[in-house]
């Protein structure tokens, strides 16, 4: 036997002292971001860490997914045999071969058989590098490295046992075909003379790769495998869309624009990272060639943090600017300005990091303390702060678009819902006739409601995502007030970036209001017999339905906009490639309505080609700013024969004609 | 160098009505913004002050809630603030308030560092007349350079200034010396908008309120009875509906022909 505890002791110190140093490097640069509570609900964060971590729900919801779940179940598995093989490595009297034989022989096939589910999935995960990689620059030395360390530890521990079973008595072959079934095929291959020499170069050979394995993994991307756990366990419980509030106070610094000024679960998240490139393959930004890739920014904040680690640990300047042009490292302006914060990157990530608040905390930085922003958006903001819309109309004219018909003033002993008409819904042209079908549908079915006409404000949603949290706080406090003096408690909102702000956000200002967007109000008013419906009606053709990012993956709802279109027309409308969860944004969110977008293709062209692939004849949206990206679109591909109608109008074809 | 920038809280007035009964502007609940061309003079004199090192000092006259308008450009970052308020000030033409800003200027001029510019907005969106800039470098015998799109240089030691001035059609260059008072036009520069961190302290930063005790002005010459100015009467001009003539779409060029005889045929193109 070639174990040697002598040389084999001090390399697994070596191994272990630098597997540590690594561990600590990372988290005491993680324990530099500022304070966040994670802790509360620890019932739930076990839940949802059994779930997505152990469970690998989303992993497994793409088809490598499988590839990954076996990998990471043999990891947990394989602890054992591998822990044993440390341990027996500097006292060879430590064997797993002393626990009793019903034990022992189970486990020794599942580890045979784990060993082998292990490498085929390995070699699945090369060869789909070398032909289809999830990203083009996924095909990395780093990933084919790992693949080939993990492929070595398999290999070698087939031939550890191959070369036991080649010299092991004829009569207990059966019991090692029984139960290393893997390994006693591989033992067919080794001839009986040289079972010493195959033992020592496997043993030597696993040895190695594990212990290169463990100096490698703290040091590496592949440091998920320490904190995507706990990243699981950490992960936002409320919606990580509704920004944390800032305190605006002198002396006080606003956003973020040195690594350290993020939280520590921010930085934690950079360290969760494996790359695997999910978020940019969802990304409208990253689709559509424009510089924004989520992953990027989350991997440029990781380099960023240790590059700049001892600096910052000394509190003092860091060397690497976070934004601005420092190539790696560095999260470019173009890059933060370029997000829709659509949410989708946040929704496919298989271990929650939440990369938009990261760009919206850097937006804040740029806009609150540096007043840099793209130059579109001043016009923006002043309009925003000085008449609370973002066209700069003056609030005199928030009720032309009810100027046909009666729209009484909200008032809390007569009035039961606030209609928040919204600033697209009063001002827009295209979206007033919503405001107008909604109010129509509302007083069919006898609704009791009213407007705040030319007092109703901005709710400030696109202020918040493009990180005007100053303005946006302003706002929110002045809205909130008028809400509980007006005595607001049922809100019914037509858009979704309204509906968002004022059920999630406000409650951060204490307001608790029941919010409803107007697709679920319609749908219950439907279903509950309030509104009748004049059998369906075929007017719009075939329609496909485009969900809002705000409404569904920011808040859940899904159906109710698809129960309205069947109502409305007896048929369920037909379904993009990317729908629900998975759905594309138009283009306009986080405030990207108001700026230019000159790189790369244009992100509603994009989702109209796809919306157009369905052939249909109208395009069913449930959002202001969906509806314009979608016309806007259609008359860019020249294919404005295709209608562009919200849940509204479509229930309107049907209840009202 | 002190540069003074001149600035006017108005209403918002494209929230303004005329009240037909008594056709007088209808101000209850109309929002104050600061006037649109003097954001443009002072962001103008807070460049003078990146480049140069000037010092800049904004004064107003208003009543008191005009120190509103003083914290937005305390935000921006001027260095003094000073309201000139005062109820005998109340009424005031064109004349009466730039007796009152010029007298101001001297004070600052005296009491605080040499005032070598003064900025202001070409006119304010309220009164339309653009006599206030003129009037304050008439009564401080400044040079008077107004509708100026482009500052080409300043020298401050030499004290001389070269600016372009927008007219209608043309620009003019033109050289002064120092001191001087400059109407601003739009085109002059894009304003800054303010760092959170500034509006902070500006909410706290003092802005001084000058009275008539301290510029110690002839009551004659202030206010309403230093206003030799009266309106008789505000009233919107009644506007003939316009038509509509061809077909843009259909054919554009055949309907720009008809415009263009039209116009001819009324006189209104210079051929």
């Amino acid at each position: 036997m070639t174990l040697n505890p002598t040389i084999f002791t001090p390399l697994l110190i070596i191994s272990l002292g630098v597997f540590a140093w690594g561990c600590w490097r990372r988290f005491s640069l993680v324990a530099l971001g500022t304070a966040e509570n994670r802790f509360d609900n620890v019932g739930a964060r076990v839940g949802e860490m059994l779930l997505y971590a152990f469970g690998q729900k989303r992993v497994l919801a793409k088809p490598f997914g499988l590839n990954h779940f076996v990998i990471f179940w043999s990891f947990i598995i394989l602890l054992v045999s591998n822990t044993e093989f440390l341990l027996h490595g500097v006292f060879p009297s430590i064997s797993l071969s002393r626990l009793p034989d019903g034990i022992y022989f189970p486990l020794l096939l599942v580890i045979d058989i784990v060993s082998l589910l292990a490498l085929v999935a390995v070699v699945i995960a090369v060869a789909r590098r070398i032909i289809a990689p999830p990203y083009p620059e996924g095909r990395t030395i780093e990933a084919f490295f790992i693949l080939a360390l993990i492929a070595t530890l398999m290999m070698a521990n087939f031939g550890i046992n191959a070369a036991r079973i080649v010299r092991l008595p004829v009569n207990y072959l059966v019991i090692a075909r029984t139960y290393m079934p893997v390994s006693s095929v591989v033992a067919g291959l080794i001839p009986r003379p040289a079972g010493a020499l195959a033992f020592a170069v496997s043993w030597w050979a696993h040895a190695a790769a594990l212990l290169v394995f463990m100096c490698y993994l703290p040091n590496s991307k592949h440091m998920h495998i320490l904190t995507a756990i706990p990243n699981c366990f950490f992960r936002r419980l409320e919606k990580p869309n509704t920004q944390p509030r800032e305190e605006f106070s002198g002396g006080n610094t606003f956003g973020v624009a040195r690594a350290d000024r993020f939280t520590w679960k921010d930085l934690l998240d950079s360290m969760a990272c494996t790359e695997c490139g999910r978020c940019q393959n969802v990304c409208p930004a990253t689709t559509t060639g424009k510089p924004l890739n989520p992953r990027a920014v989350v991997h440029d904040i990781k380099v960023n943090l240790l590059k700049n680690g001892t600096l910052l640990k000394k509190r003092a300047t860091p060397a690497k600017p976070l934004i601005g042009e420092g190539g790696e490292g560095s999260v470019t302006e173009e890059v933060i300005w370029g997000c829709t914060t659509c949410g989708a990157c946040m929704e496919a990530c298989p271990v929650f990091i939440e990369q938009m608040p990261k760009i919206v905390k850097m937006r804040r930085h740029l806009v609150e303390t540096e007043a840099r922003f793209p130059e579109e958006l001043l016009n923006l903001f002043e309009n925003m702060e000085g008449r609370s819309n973002p066209w700069g109309i003056a609030p005199s004219e928030r009720t032309k678009w009810c100027a046909q018909m009666e729209a009484k003033p909200f008032d809390k002993n007569t009035t039961e819902y606030l209609f928040f008409v919204g600033c697209a819904g009063s001002f827009d042209s295209r979206s007033k006739h919503v405001s107008a079908a909604l109010a129509q549908l509302l007083d069919k079915a006898g609704v009791s409601w009213g407007i705040l006409g030319k007092d109703e404000k901005c709710c400030g949603d696109s202020l918040r995502r493009l990180g005007n949290e100053y303005v946006f706080d302003r706002m929110a406090k002045e809205n909130v007030r008028d809400f509980t003096e007006r005595g607001v408690r049922k809100v019914i909102t037509q858009c979704p970036h309204c509906f968002s702000t004022l059920k999630n956000d406000y409650k951060q200002y204490g307001l608790d209001l029941e919010v409803v967007h107007h697709s679920e109000f319609l749908r219950n008013l439907v279903q509950d017999g309030y509104l009748k419906l004049n059998g369906t009606s075929s007017e719009l053709g075939a329609v496909v339905f485009h969900d809002s990012c705000y409404l569904g993956r920011h808040n859940g709802v899904y159906d109710a906009p698809r129960e309205v279109i069947e109502l409305a027309t007896g048929a369920a409308p037909s379904e993009m490639g990317r729908n629900r969860a998975n759905a594309f944004c138009c283009g306009a969110g986080g405030g990207r309505m108001w700026m230019e977008e000159n790189t790369g293709e244009r992100i509603n062209l994009n989702r109209v080609r796809e919306a157009l692939e369905e052939k249909p004849d109208t395009i069913c949206v449930s959002c202001p700013y969906c509806l314009t990206m979608f016309e806007d679109g259609l008359k860019d591909v020249k294919a404005d024969n295709v209608k562009v109608r919200d849940v509204a109008e479509v229930l309107a074809e049907a209840a009202l004609k | 160098m002190l540069v003074v920038a001149c600035i006017k809280q108005v209403p918002d007035t494209t929230q303004v009505q005329i009240d037909p009964v008594t056709n007088t502007l209808v101000r209850e609940g109309i929002p104050f913004i600061v006037n649109p061309y003097d954001t443009h003079a002072l962001e103008e004199a807070l460049r003078l002050k990146d480049r140069f090192g000037c010092k800049v000092a904004a004064i107003s006259m208003g009543p008191p809630n005009a120190e509103a308008t003083l914290r937005k450009a305390l935000a921006l970052g001027v260095d003094t603030a000073i309201l000139l308020s005062d109820r005998v000030f109340g009424g005031a033409d064109t004349l009466a308030t730039s007796n009152v800003l010029a007298a101001a200027i001297r004070k600052l001029h005296a009491e605080v560092d040499e005032v070598g510019l003064v900025l202001c907005g070409k006119q304010t969106i309220d009164g339309d007349t653009a006599q206030v800039g003129p009037g304050i470098a008439t009564r401080l015998a400044y040079q008077q350079l107004t509708l100026v799109d482009r500052i080409d240089n300043l020298d401050v030691a030499g004290k001389r200034i070269r600016v372009s001035r927008k007219l209608e059609g043309r620009h003019e260059l033109v050289e002064a010396p120092l001191p001087a008072m400059l109407t601003v036009v739009r085109e002059l520069n894009r304003p800054r908008y303010p760092r959170v961190p500034m509006r902070l302290a500006a909410a706290d930063a003092l802005v001084a309120v000058w009275n008539n005790e301290f510029l110690k002005l002839d009551e004659q010459s202030v206010g309403l009875k230093g206003s030799p100015t009266w309106v008789t009467k505000i009233f919107s001009p009644e506007r003939d509906k316009g038509e509509i003539i061809g077909d843009g779409y259909g054919d554009p060029a055949g309907t720009a022909a008809m415009l263009i005889d039209k116009l001819l045929a009324k006189d209104m193109l210079p051929l």
